[in-house]
């Protein structure tokens, strides 16, 4: 018997008994409103897919924005008056991208790739479905607090979007923002009203990252189903709790820096700031005694656990997408929970490997580079892990299999770039270059949209009793697998050649002008891939409405109890009691049989695992 | 007119792409779940391993087609050890990176979905944890060895007789000063910089020490093969000296100097026939995100043979001498290469 559970929005639950194959509707029918239901709803699947949709819209704005600075890197000479017409002749004088729209465009991209789409898309989304489902509750801990981190995302976009139509523009300093440069309006006009705007969003962004986390935290620890140990959870969830504590410790963090930098824009402190003489305006600023590199400091501090954050998840996705598709268990389940909580210890540790040159102390420099060598230890036995799973499986290729699969390539790829810039010596030659660029699209932006792709196509048949279309989604796959490696495997070379990064030009650089050729490939690439997108949110929206039916509540044949649910989970996720566990969800291929749910008790001659 | 062909040709190809995908899931049905499967299942295994291959080609390929793009042989002493580096960092990576994604591939079309196979049930093994902790951890000691090693020698002190040059960024270009006859740098203070004054580095006149200071900008010069020690700052914003050919770059952060040193092994001259091209310059290239002109701020470093670094000292006139008119006589070549310069 289950224990007593928690009233949902004040109503009692309504306890009845659905035929297992023909459950299509929620159990609780109590009233709702079309705003309570999909506007301000508290249950968390609903919130999962305002957290989606969100962000993929967010991902196609971003998306977009990589497309018009890669016009102007790939075809610096042409001049598109389409860009005129609609962009106007301040941004798009002559048909051409100008440098304050450029870096206006590729602060912006950054800003809302890192954190709207892969934080806030990718946590936001998963964390919110998976966690009660998997887990075996009924909702979130606090569900009025889970609602209440989607509408501080929701806020937070609105804010962040609406600076793009500001008159001196969206902030236009990098993603990073680095003082003094934003810190001084009259250093670049991003920096100007944009500024603000982007600090108050982010502000809201990180309220709903730290309302999202507390809640994540807590469901996990204190609402897991009878039976449910933690040794008996999904990697997935190990994944989104350690994401949730990483977010937690490390928000708090950047906030601070961003309210310094507020005190610093407005209130004459001069916590980042000191010895300053603006050029335009002929003025030498009165602050004194503020140091530009504690910004720095303080950024990097959320900034690096950022970038486990946004991969963490990923990593937990598929590694259940890996296992039920290869029909066997993951490999070394403890091994990966180690590593997971290796990587989350180690993610505070590791900040300063992104400010080797900024003139740190040489020795504190070769601290970080041995706690960032350390870390990719952890990240090699994942890899491993992951390439034992697929050794003598039996593979199904659903497209979340396929960008399972393609996860684990770009990590690798990724990740081994990682090791020449976590090595100073090589840092130095290679700081602020097209190979930082290429490692870290490749290891985040691919892997990351790799991962978060892997978990749409596997779980929206939970989420909508639909299937995605499987052909679009090969499509999908391949086009965007192959589009990703052409455009930033070549960037290496360009870091090699040491091509600075954020230049809008590079036509008057002896050292840098012999990339053009490649550029205008990379461009023309990323323009393709870029179409090819647009295919999966066609077919994401289509198969919403139009989808092939799910027939069977267990359609990939898993283990864990989401899939024990009803085909559309109403309120409260089980109509009756919420089942109990018995074993590890990982019981593929065991004794002979294709998969045993955790539900299913021990039987009298079974060993567990 | 033709972007609007070029976005209805796009749609049409959607269509058509959407119609294929559609009536393939109609096929599917029909077909039966499991017959559908089998056949995508061959269908995307045998992508896998033409991926593979054509991915393995596509990265031998690029290499190829880049390999003479990157910069070839160090231009300053240390640079050497950086570039050993590189190639020790390249080999071990590239071994691992062969070897797992050949793995990958190689199993996800050799174990792809079959009637007669069933999956192998196993679950963990401490030994093979082991091996691949180990193995790794041995491979990045390696690498953090070496990179140490040369870390601590890149970033130690500058040797004592090195040519010190004070380098500042603003937004947008390089401002270099020499010390002069004195081989001091005199006080500067940054609310003293006046553009329009011709101080723009905030020099203090009432010290003796500023008075044979030059202050160039753009283009600064140095020795071949004597050590020349940058004293980095910046007036605004954080901005960065990004040397590529001698394989350094430091931070210029307002409010706090930074430093780099390198020897460089040839002259601009040098380098002009090495690499076959009368307009090389060693160029500085601004490595950290200053503004809308962060991509103009190209300064240039021109090494050349002690006598030239003499006569190019000696037409310069010092900062003072041009902010007072001429009643400051300009010194000249007594800025000795040879003397050791009163470190800061």
């Amino acid at each position: 018997m289950s224990s007593l559970e928690p009233t949902i929005h004040g109503h009692p639950e309504v306890a009845t008994k659905h035929d297992a194959h023909a459950d299509e509707h929620g159990v609780h029918h109590h009233k709702e409103t079309f705003i309570t239901k999909y506007v301000f709803s508290q249950d968390h699947k609903m919130i999962c897919k305002q957290f989606l949709i969100t962000g993929m819209i967010w991902a196609i704005i971003g998306g977009l924005m990589s497309v018009l600075f890669r016009l102007q890197l790939g075809y610096p000479d042409s001049h598109f008056k389409i860009l005129e017409d609609l962009l106007g002749s301040k941004w798009a004088k002559g048909g051409q991208i100008q440098p304050e729209f450029y870096y206006a465009l590729i602060t912006m991209h950054g800003t809302i790739l890192v954190f709207f789409v892969l934080t806030g898309g990718l946590s936001g989304t998963f964390a919110n479905f998976l966690i009660p489902l998997q887990i075996g509750a009924r909702d979130m801990a606090s569900p009025f607090l889970n609602m209440l981190s989607y509408w501080f995302f929701f806020s937070a976009s609105i804010v962040m979007f609406s600076s793009l139509f500001l008159e001196t523009g969206p902030a236009s300093g990098g993603w990073t923002s680095y003082v003094p440069l934003s810190a001084l309006g009259d250093a670049s006009d991003g920096s100007k009203a944009g500024m603000d705007f982007w600090l108050v969003s982010m502000a809201l962004f990180v309220v709903s990252s730290l309302l999202g986390g507390l809640n994540y935290i807590s469901t996990v620890l204190n609402m897991r189903t009878k039976g449910m140990s933690m040794t008996r959870l999904p990697l997935t969830i190990w994944a989104l709790f350690f994401t949730a504590i990483l977010g937690v410790l490390s928000f708090p963090v950047l906030l601070s820096g961003f309210i310094l930098l507020l005190f610093d824009r407005h209130a004459g402190t001069s916590f980042y700031l000191s010895d300053i003489f603006i050029g335009p305006t002929q003025k030498a600023l009165p602050n004194e005694g503020g140091s530009a590199i504690l910004y720095q400091h303080l950024f990097w501090f959320l900034g690096h656990p950022e970038v486990y954050i946004i991969i963490l998840p990923a990593m937990g996705l598929v590694s259940e997408v890996l296992s039920v598709n290869a029909r066997k268990p993951i490999f070394g389940y403890m091994a990966m929970v180690g590593s997971l909580f290796a990587i989350a210890i180690l993610a505070f540790l590791v900040w300063a490997h992104h400010m080797f040159v900024t003139g740190l102390n040489p020795f504190l420099g070769s601290v970080f580079v041995l706690l960032t060598l350390l870390i990719a230890v952890p990240s090699a036995i994942k890899v491993f892990n992951w390439l034992t799973t697929l050794w003598r499986g039996n593979i199904r290729f659903t497209p979340a299999m396929l960008f399972a699969i393609g996860f684990v390539s770009t990590f690798i790829s990724g990740g081994l770039t990682g090791i020449f810039l976590g090595n100073s010596t090589l840092d130095i030659q290679l700081h602020d270059t097209y190979f930082v660029i290429a490692h870290f699209h490749i290891v985040m932006g691919v892997s990351g949209v790799l991962g978060m792709f892997a978990g749409i196509y596997h779980w929206f048949p939970k989420m909508y009793g639909r299937y995605m279309n499987a052909t679009l989604g090969y499509i999908h796959f391949w086009v965007t697998l192959a589009g990703a490696y052409l455009i930033f495997w070549p960037m290496h070379y360009e870091g090699l050649a040491g091509m600075p990064r954020r230049y809008w030009d590079y036509t008057a650089w002896i050292s840098f002008n012999q990339f053009s050729g490649l550029n205008r490939f990379i461009s023309t690439v990323a323009i393709i891939t870029f179409a090819v997108q647009l295919l999966f949110i066609f077919n994401f929206f289509y198969s919403i409405f139009k989808g092939r039916r799910v027939m069977n509540r267990n359609p990939w044949g898993a283990t864990t109890l989401e899939w024990t649910a009803p085909i559309r989970p109403g309120h409260g996720n089980w109509p009756g009691e919420i089942p109990e566990v018995h074993r590890w969800p990982y019981d593929y291929a065991k004794d002979g049989r294709d998969f045993i749910p955790q539900t299913e008790p021990l039987g009298s001659n079974e060993s567990s695992h | 007119m033709s972007t609007f062909f070029l976005i209805l040709i796009l749609l049409f190809g959607f269509l058509i792409t959407f119609q294929i995908a559609k009536a393939s899931e109609y096929v599917g049905v029909l077909r039966g779940e499991k017959k559908n499967l089998e056949q995508h299942n061959r269908i995307n295994g045998f992508l896998m391993i033409v991926f593979l291959v054509l991915g393995l080609i596509g990265v031998y390929w690029c290499n190829e087609l880049f390999r003479g793009k990157i910069l070839g042989e160090s231009a300053s002493v240390h640079g050497e050890q950086i570039d050993t580096m590189m190639y020790i960092t390249i080999a071990i990576t590239g071994v691992v990176f062969v070897i797992t994604q050949v793995l990958l591939f190689w199993f996800a079309f050799k174990y792809q979905y079959s009637e007669k196979r069933k999956a192998y049930y196993f679950p963990h093994s401490n030994k093979l944890e082991v091996i691949w902790t180990v193995i790794p951890a041995i491979a990045l000691t390696v690498l953090v060895g070496f990179g140490l090693f040369y870390w601590f020698r890149i970033t130690g002190d500058a040797p004592a007789d090195s040519l010190q040059v004070e380098v500042t960024g603003k937004q947008f270009g390089w401002i270099f000063r020499y010390a002069g006859k004195d081989q001091t740098f005199g006080k500067k203070y940054y609310q003293r910089i006046s553009d329009a004054n011709n101080n723009q580095l905030g020099l203090i006149w009432d010290d003796a020490a500023t008075h044979d200071d030059l202050v160039v900008n753009n283009t600064m010069y140095c020795v071949v093969n004597r050590p020349v020690k940058l004293i980095i700052g910046s007036r605004d914003v954080i901005h960065d000296v990004g040397l590529v050919y001698f394989r350094q770059k430091m931070d210029a952060v307002p409010g706090t100097p930074t430093t780099l040193w390198f020897t460089p092994k040839f002259t601009t001259d040098e380098m002009k026939k090495k690499l076959n091209n009368p307009d090389f310059e060693y160029e500085i290239s601004c490595d950290q995100m200053c503004g809308k002109g962060h991509y103009t701020m190209r300064g240039i470093v021109k090494v050349v043979g002690a006598d030239e670094f003499k006569l190019w000292l000696a037409k310069q006139k010092p900062n003072y001498a041009q902010v007072m008119g001429d009643k400051t006589p300009a010194p000249a070549g007594q800025a000795d290469s040879t003397k050791s310069t009163v470190s800061r």
